[in-house]
């Protein structure tokens, strides 16, 4: 569906030239709800923007749906932007207009008939949960209910990709799972592709299938999001992480002068639900104290994370890998 | 005797060829500037038409009408005046300079309201694949109504007391009336009556301006 190649962005000012991006090559799927995750000026607003070029490349090529979009003149490139709805984390909304004629805009700016425009927009506020306030203005809503205004015009045009622009950033937590649990839904149920971006791994962990981690304008670590959370590799991912209450190092402390082996097990799916430990416990003869765990959901799939020190005699401390791998357990020896 | 100077009729005719050169004026003033605030706005720097000797140029024009004072400006126009307008007496002759002194004040005002909406409006119209003209017409020009309505109050409020000035070269009207009646034959009644119309008249635009203003601003 979307395919970067070497994007390059630089910035020049007398005296100073910042590359806000840095060679960035990217893949997404079609029907993907792909995050891009950074601090503040790591350059992913300028990355979502090269997707429907408010952005323009200093280096490189854009490709969406088969399209070179970056080789596009002025009337084909607002052609292709009709097809491609975008929510903001300010929202964006016109406040001189109803919600009903917020969401019709971008119909009517394609040129629709005024019946069919409004047909399409009531159509898009019943997706939205919001058919009772078609008649107000922006202002006389809550910031959730804005961004569904947002929502409702971004898809008003039937895109087949949407962009959003740290589109819960500026909603409270609660608001923000509402919102994030109607893109799932879009996602689901109308096959639109999905790129967002945000600072919050939260948000990658509740709606993303992949996730590309962005630091100093490159991509330094790209995957499903599942892999990315239980072995992240870089240290922004890792630090991200932790801010999120997802520490991967946290154990340390708690293993000081504990003997035994340590083990970091890594499940996901059915494992996670398996009464493993107890099992090796038991048939093995060891005991086992857990050091650090969270035990959670990635999207739709459970995962779990636990470190744990291993006590008992060396045959039962060798096999209790080979058992808990026979479950599906990823086992990673760790030093303290 | 006190008022026993006032022509109650001269007064009368005098209010209406103030609310006339004031009226009209102020219709052509907004026809020139507001078109002239636009194209300010959008060819400065990093909006979307941006074009910096456009800019400069209209910028400069823009400055050198409003550095020359109002009075120096009606005397050193009479000759476009003539052209224009086929006179330069009266309110047909107060209305080149009214407008060429207005309508670079109110496009500047035009130009800041633009400038003050939030970047956030033009980046979603571009978004949905808007071009400049749909963005100007269909968003800016309507998010900006409250603050151009404001402006065009100001500006009205300026143009009453530039109309009142123009009577120094015959221009007509409650200025005219009260150089020379109430200033060249000491006539303070005639003076004080002219000024309480003019205050009266101001107050009057501001406390409808503000209504409107309200008005438009509780969408």
């Amino acid at each position: 569906m979307i395919r970067l190649e070497n994007i390059q962005k630089i910035y020049a000012t007398p005296g100073r030239i910042s590359r806000a991006l840095d060679g960035v090559d990217l893949h997404i799927g079609q029907g993907e709800i792909f995050g891009i995750i950074g601090r503040s000026g790591a350059g992913k607003s300028t990355l979502i923007r090269m997707l429907n070029l408010l952005e323009r490349p200093s280096q490189g090529e854009v490709w969406v749906g088969g399209q070179n979009i970056t080789g596009f003149n002025d009337a084909q490139l607002r052609a292709f932007r009709q097809s491609v709805g975008m929510v903001f984390q300010h929202f964006n909304l016109l406040r001189s207009r109803t919600v009903l004629d917020n969401v019709c805009f971008p119909l009517k700016l394609a040129g629709m008939r005024r019946d069919e425009q409004l047909r399409r927009a009531h159509e898009m506020l019943a997706l939205v949960g919001l058919t009772e306030h078609a008649a107000k203005y922006p202002r006389q809503l809550s910031g959730g209910q804005q961004q569904r205004v947002g929502i409702a015009r971004a898809l008003a045009s039937r895109p087949r990709l949407l962009l959003c622009d740290e589109a819960t950033s500026a909603l409270d937590p609660e608001t923000t799972q509402s919102i994030l649990r109607l893109l799932l839904d879009i996602n689901k149920r109308l096959g639109l592709t999905i790129v967002l971006i945000t600072h919050g791994m939260d948000v990658i962990r509740a709606v993303c299938d992949r996730v590309a981690v962005i630091d100093a304008g490159k991509i330094v670590e790209c995957g499903a999001v599942l892999d990315v959370f239980l072995h992240p590799r870089h240290p922004v991912t890792q630090s991200l992480l932790s801010e999120s209450g997802m520490d991967a190092e946290g154990w340390r402390e708690m293993a000081q002068g504990i003997q035994g082996r340590l083990l970091r097990l890594s499940f996901r799916g059915d494992a996670t639900v398996q009464p493993m430990l107890s099992r090796a416990s038991r048939e093995l003869g060891v005991d086992l104290s857990i050091l650090q765990g969270s035990v959670s959901r990635i999207k739709d799939t459970p995962y779990g994370q636990l470190v744990v020190s291993v006590h008992g005699d060396a045959a039962g401390q060798a096999r209790v890998v080979e058992l808990l791998a026979a479950e599906g357990v990823e086992c990673e020896e760790l030093q303290p | 005797m006190i008022f026993g100077n006032i022509d109650w009729p001269l007064i009368g005719e005098a209010t209406i060829d103030t609310l006339l050169m004031t009226g009209f004026s102020l219709f052509f003033t907004v026809l020139i500037g507001l078109p002239l605030g636009v194209i300010l706005f959008l060819t400065s720097r990093h909006q979307m038409l941006d074009n910096a000797p456009v800019y400069q140029v209209l910028s400069f024009i823009v400055n050198v009408l409003r550095s020359v004072p109002f009075l120096i400006l009606l005397i050193v126009m009479i000759p476009m005046t003539r052209v224009l307008a086929g006179t330069s007496l009266g309110v047909q002759g107060a209305i080149p300079p009214l407008v060429a002194s207005a309508a670079p004040f109110f496009a500047r005002l035009v130009e800041n309201v633009l400038r003050e909406l939030d970047p956030g409006v033009s980046e979603a119209c571009r978004a949905m694949g808007a071009n400049s003209r749909q963005t100007v017409l269909m968003a800016l020009i309507p998010e900006a109504t409250t603050g151009i309505v404001a402006a065009v109050i100001v500006t009205a409020i300026a143009l009453v007391g530039y109309s009142a000035m123009s009577g120094v070269i015959g221009g007509g009207g409650l200025g005219d009336l009260a150089l020379r009646f109430g200033y060249q034959r000491y006539q303070t009644d005639v003076m004080i009556v002219t000024v309480v119309i003019l205050v009266v008249m101001v107050q009057l635009l501001q406390v409808f301006g503000d209504r409107l203003v309200a008005r438009l601003n509780r969408k």
